[in-house]
């Protein structure tokens, strides 16, 4: 609780420090790539009869929105004098954005991940050590994102002197949820500067994907208060009515996870349940409490794809456009292609292409059964 | 006076508390553990509610967690055994749990079910005091005492609010980090215990590393009224699991040798 405390004031500090703003946006432009292009897709549009634009956040350094967070958490961490950065990962883009900061800003770099995840995402466990970060592989429960986070957090207690915890979500403890939403709200601001110049007006509609939920927090925040529709897309997996899916919004209920209460994946006894999803990085029982709040007030509406409309959409978008999407991000995707028939061909629906889908390659390559 | 209030009454040595897992391995092997605590010189005995992510615990603990839940326990699964245990013992009995677990079931029906099993103390290990003014008031009304832990890093100002809002006793977290057994205790955890001593006459126990009875000697010594081990006894139900026979006696053993550190 007393490192909370520490780190809601230094995080306080640095909010109204313009220095700190400067050196971020610095940062953001030179070194991560920012800002992003809005891209337009003219032959999705033309297939699926919208004007479907794609915030590109797979072109920043790293290969996804992960670096938008990292750099402000990083900086932050180096003013509050921390030798030492620790971060959960689960897909391993968010490992991969902790290590880039930790070898940019010469700051040593411990990622924990769970033991199935290292196996289904290898290269970027290799991406990690490439950059000097060392890759501490979860045993316990049920060995995925959720177990990782439960060893940092132990990590960070035994060790919060030095250490600063780099969550790479809008979950944990307070002020967590707020300090990544802050961060990554830079993709809305851009979104919005950019529709507006290309299109002289707002979005329709807004589509991101939701696991912990950062990216499509940092894309709907600036528009919350905005007549546009926004779409938060879960890991619907095999289907909700199997139980093997991550979808917390769409099936879970209230409860209490890593220091946060928002919805949670558990059982009649309050035990967390194992979830399921094709991409390891929606993987997550819980989901940033700002999200349950959206969906409590109607605000933001919440659905699931399942796996095989994921793997459609993974496919559709690189043929078409030429544009390989995260597994993530294809849930994004999948939502448009599914209720293509809700949209008109002049509504502008903006899809956060939250990550690159380089790391997910040899995995689906090896589900259809081509190398 | 209520059961874990007799223990640190005037003139008593230093209680000996002891924590096991309530449902590892199985229903009835614990309670058979909790009757060799009992019967081995545990003062108050702590039942963790297994939760499938214990974040403030280490490996052993956690294993042990693990090793409940696959057995099947389930919060009734634990009230039954609190109700077994006072079938024939007195001894007071506190639940450590995480909140997920209480709010779950609904926080006035969890305590509830806890008081009306005989349960005397509950700690929520990922409660902070700022967020427990419901906690606390539901536990006032059911007879159960909230118990919370201090860290080294806590500081003075939440020491004074804590103790405010505390009965029982408190839980000092010796170490920095989660439950496991240390090699040593650190002079840290005396600074502790005499830095919250200056703010409250609730009674005070160690834990988190406590493995020997030189350690709880040196907490005895310092003036601590209570040592908590839960790591060390997990550890003797771990490699035991074949043969309880032999848990039960090591167990029984353990804990008489712990307590010559008490003295």
């Amino acid at each position: 609780m007393s490192a909370l405390i520490e780190l809601e004031d230094a995080y306080g500090k640095v909010s109204r420090d313009p220095q700190f703003k400067d050196d971020l946006t610095a940062f953001l432009a030179e070194y991560a790539g920012r800002e992003t292009p809005l891209t337009f897709c003219p032959n999705a549009s033309q297939e699926l009869g919208c004007k479907m634009y794609l915030k590109r956040e797979d072109l920043v350094h790293g290969g996804s929105h992960k670096l938008n967070n990292t750099l402000g958490q990083a900086l932050l961490a180096q003013r509050m004098g921390k030798k030492r950065l620790i971060a959960e990962t689960g897909a391993g883009q968010h490992g991969v954005a902790t290590a880039i900061v930790g070898a940019a800003l010469g700051i040593p770099v411990e990622v924990y991940m769970g033991e199935v995840d290292t196996r289904r995402q290898a290269l970027n466990v290799f991406r990690m050590e490439l950059m000097g970060a060392k890759v501490i592989p979860v045993t316990s429960g049920t060995r995925t994102l959720k177990d990782a986070i439960n060893e940092a957090l132990r990590d960070w207690v035994a060790n919060v002197r030095d250490t600063y915890y780099l969550i790479g979500s809008v979950v944990g403890p307070h002020p967590y949820p707020l300090m990544v939403r802050d961060f990554q709200s830079v993709i809305g601001r851009e979104v919005r500067e950019q529709v507006m110049k290309k299109e002289g007006r707002l979005p329709d509609t807004i589509v991101a994907c939701v696991g912990g939920g950062s990216n499509a927090i940092g894309i709907f925040y600036p528009f919350l208060s905005d007549k546009v529709e926004l779409i938060g897309v879960e890991a619907g997996g095999e289907g909700i009515e199997t139980g093997r899916h991550s979808a917390t919004l769409c099936a879970g209920d209230e409860g209490i996870l890593h220091g946060t209460l928002s919805y949670l994946l558990q059982d009649e006894n309050g035990q967390v349940l194992p979830t399921h999803s094709v991409s390891a990085g929606l993987d997550y029982p819980g989901v940033g409490p700002e999200h349950a709040m959206l969906r409590d007030n109607h605000r933001v509406t919440y659905t699931t794809v399942n796996d095989p409309q994921v793997l459609d959409a993974f496919r559709f978008l690189s043929k078409t456009e030429g544009i390989i999407p995260a597994l993530e991000s294809a849930h994004a995707v999948a939502y448009v292609m599914e209720n293509a028939d809700r949209f008109d061909r002049d509504d502008i629906v903006i899809i956060n292409l939250s990550g690159r889908g380089d790391k997910d390659v040899a995995e689906v390559a090896g589900m259809t059964g081509r190398a | 006076m209520g059961r874990i209030e007799e223990v640190f009454a005037e003139g008593k040595r230093p209680a000996f508390i002891g924590f096991v897992v309530a449902g590892d391995p199985d229903k009835n092997t614990s309670l058979r553990i909790a009757r060799a605590l009992i019967t081995g010189g545990t003062d108050i005995l702590e039942l963790g509610v297994p939760f499938s992510d214990p974040v403030a615990d280490g490996p052993t603990i956690q294993k042990a967690d693990e090793r409940a839940l696959a057995a099947g326990t389930t919060p009734d699964t634990v009230f039954d055994i609190v109700r077994e245990i006072r079938k024939e013992s007195e001894i007071p009995i506190v639940f450590l749990t995480y909140y997920n677990i209480v709010h779950h079931r609904g926080i006035e029906r969890f305590y509830h079910d806890a008081h009306d099993a005989g349960v005397d103390g509950i700690l929520i290990a990922d409660m902070p005091v700022e967020e427990a003014d419901e906690i606390c008031a539901v536990a006032s009304r059911s007879g159960i005492d909230p118990i919370f832990l201090v860290a080294r890093t806590t500081s003075d100002d939440r020491i004074v609010k804590i103790a405010k809002k505390a009965r029982g006793y408190l839980y000092l977290v010796a170490a920095f980090g989660v439950t496991g057994v240390r090699e040593e205790i650190s002079a840290g955890a005396i600074d502790l215990l005499h830095r919250v001593r200056r703010h409250t006459v609730l009674p005070l126990a160690i834990g988190f590393g406590i493995s020997t009875p030189a350690h709880a000697q040196i907490c005895a010594r310092a003036g601590a009224d209570g040592v908590i081990v839960g790591s060390a006894i997990v550890e003797i139900i771990e490699r035991n699991l074949q043969d309880t026979d032999v848990m039960d006696r090591e167990l029984k053993n353990f804990i008489s040798v712990m307590k010559t550190g008490l003295i």
